[in-house]
């Protein structure tokens, strides 16, 4: 392992602005030894534990009827999910960051609450709501319409804990950017459909590919809430994640941990994805810089 | 001055934007929120206290504030520490290092649950080694703050690392140019400075640990009494029909993190003004 031993800043060996080479080492040691400990060995487990009775029984465990249903309905989870709160997202940006009116920090604070919230109480209070003891519960008897214990249940409860997501990754981009190239999109004639199109969507692609990615990863991933509200009827009503929880305590472990592998691996394609948004939300904000 | 500013505003859409924003807010998540304290007031106050003092529910806030005041108190040390050495230091692999630490955000909480409850079994990768010695960790409260930890890093390391990296580095010169120490610039420049982030990395995480469930129910062993926290007690309240007993629980915690959420926005304000 090697550290560089000048820093960026250029102030060569200077000991007043850096520490002493085996301080840095130290640190660095026990930094990473810190990550790899707690990060890379968990994640590393799940793909040697997965593939603990090889490619095989890896492949079987992932046709199970009962694993395909569960990837199915976490797919159709994600694919109602993340559309609305896309749409919620970019519309609650658009009101926040490009006008101001009392209140606003405070509607910022009521959008980050999903994220305060135990998942657990965020799917008791569906229970509370569509419950069979709930306020509808009587109501949606009396009409056959199943919500807890059946797939709309599971939608509702992950829209909440994902609620956020895009909604707070639009508003801080969207304010730095300001609103001159609205305003002169809109002086050159511009409809308000137009201008949004084709000024500020370009703008705001990559912090909405964030948004998405997160929220996406969130609602295929969500376990606390979506196990309240779920039933956990195989076949039916299983997430991925559910499905994880219900071969390991079958003790089927290289099931489970095969299954956990779908999941590892999306997290995986979430962090590089999420990375590569970053850095060109980055590229974007400092060209706009340097041509202001 | 704020409807002034929309008399200039000469973009379109306002309202209906406000206007959906509100609604969705509401239909998603304050009603849905505000259902659990319309359960809540029709128990009586001497029910609702039975409810939430109940030694077994006592016993699950020990274990679960107590795991998280720990887990939070070693992610603000390391977290600090992995973000000082990823912006100060440069090694190989550290954009790969720099991304992997949002590992914990990305992975799904059920399989983070397995997966330290596997290695950290009495026959795991890493349980194997500290069995000999004594060290339960699986199945122990021991196991439910390990399980925090991993959770929470995320948030201390984002929190501190942006703040770090804004940091002027011609302070720090200026300091030694006047004869401080390294250590007394540390101790006197960068920490005050660093510190407001440092205590809401530290208060994210410990808010987060609180709440969380899926990734420690399969390390925890949830014994009642010794390592049931309390978002499982929910959980087995509901299960067995106690509606009102679950709620009134959900409430104390719900209460609890929006006062931890209410501290967390004064220290981003304190730090705000800090900075300038």
């Amino acid at each position: 392992m090697q550290v560089a031993k000048h820093h960026k800043s250029g102030v060569k060996g200077s000991r007043s602005t850096t520490e002493p080479a085996w301080v840095r080492y130290l640190l660095l040691a026990v930094a990473l030894g810190f990550l790899s400990l707690f990060l890379l060995l968990p994640l590393a487990a799940v793909f040697v534990q997965a593939l603990d009775k090889g490619w095989e029984a890896y492949l079987a465990a992932l046709k199970e009827p009962d694993t395909l249903s569960a990837i199915w309905l976490t797919v159709l989870t994600a694919a109602c999910c993340v559309p609305v709160n896309l749409f919620f997202g970019i519309v609650a940006a658009w009101a926040i960051a490009k006008f101001s009116f009392p209140g606003k920090s405070l509607l910022i604070t009521l959008i980050d609450l999903p994220f305060s919230v135990s998942p657990v109480v965020s799917g008791l209070i569906y229970v509370l709501i569509f419950g069979l003891q709930g306020w509808l519960g009587p109501w949606l008897q009396a009409h056959d319409i199943k919500i807890i214990f059946a797939v709309p249940g599971i939608v509702l409860a992950t829209v909440f804990v994902t609620f956020p997501f895009v909604a707070r990754e639009l508003i801080p981009l969207m304010e730095s950017q300001g609103r001159d190239e609205e305003e002169a999109a809109l002086t050159l004639g511009a409809s308000g459909l137009q201008t949004f199109f084709r000024v500020t969507f370009p703008n705001i692609k990559w912090g909405v590919l964030y948004g998405v990615i997160l929220c996406n990863a969130r609602a295929m991933g969500e376990f606390g809430a979506v196990s309240v509200v779920s039933g956990h009827v195989r076949g039916s009503t299983n997430t991925i994640p559910l499905q994880v929880e219900i071969l390991y305590n079958e003790y089927s472990y290289a099931a489970a941990f095969a299954v956990a592998s779908l999941l590892a691996l999306l997290a995986l394609v979430t962090l590089v994805l999420k990375t590569v948004a970053e850095w060109k939300i980055q590229q974007t904000l400092s060209e706009a810089e340097s041509e202001r | 001055m704020g409807s002034q500013n929309r008399k200039n505003n000469v973009l379109p859409g306002f309202t209906p934007a406000l206007g959906y924003t509100i609604f969705y807010l509401s239909i998603i998540v304050l009603i849905p929120l505000s259902a659990l304290f319309f359960k809540t007031a029709t128990l009586t106050w001497d029910q609702f206290l039975v409810a939430v003092s109940a030694p077994r529910v006592l016993a699950s806030y020990r274990v679960t504030f107590g795991a998280s005041l720990m887990a939070a108190l070693i992610n603000g040390f390391f977290g600090v520490l992995v973000a000082w050495v990823l912006v100060r230091y440069r090694f190989p692999g550290k954009k790969v290092i720099d991304a992997l630490v949002d590992l914990p955000f990305a992975l799904p909480t059920a399989v983070a649950g397995i997966t330290l409850a596997s290695v950290y079994a009495p026959n795991g990768w890493l349980g194997r080694y500290l069995e000999p010695h004594g060290i339960k960790v699986a199945f122990t409260p021991l196991g439910i703050m390990v399980a925090m930890v991993f959770i929470g890093l995320p948030f201390v390391v984002r929190t501190v690392q942006p703040v770090l990296e804004e940091l002027d580095r011609e302070i720090e010169e200026a300091a030694s140019c006047l004869g401080a120490s390294r250590w007394q610039t540390i101790y006197r420049i960068i920490f005050p400075t660093v510190l407001p982030a440092i205590l809401t990395g530290f208060a994210l995480a410990f808010a987060r640990a609180v709440g969380e469930y899926g990734s420690i129910i399969f390390i925890a062993g949830n014994m009642p009494m010794v390592s049931e926290i309390t978002p499982l007690l929910i959980i087995t309240k509901l299960e067995q029909y106690d509606y009102a007993g679950a709620t009134a629980i959900a409430t104390v915690m719900l209460v609890l993190s929006f006062l931890l959420l209410l501290s967390i926005n004064l220290l981003q304000k304190l730090s705000r003004r800090f900075a300038e």
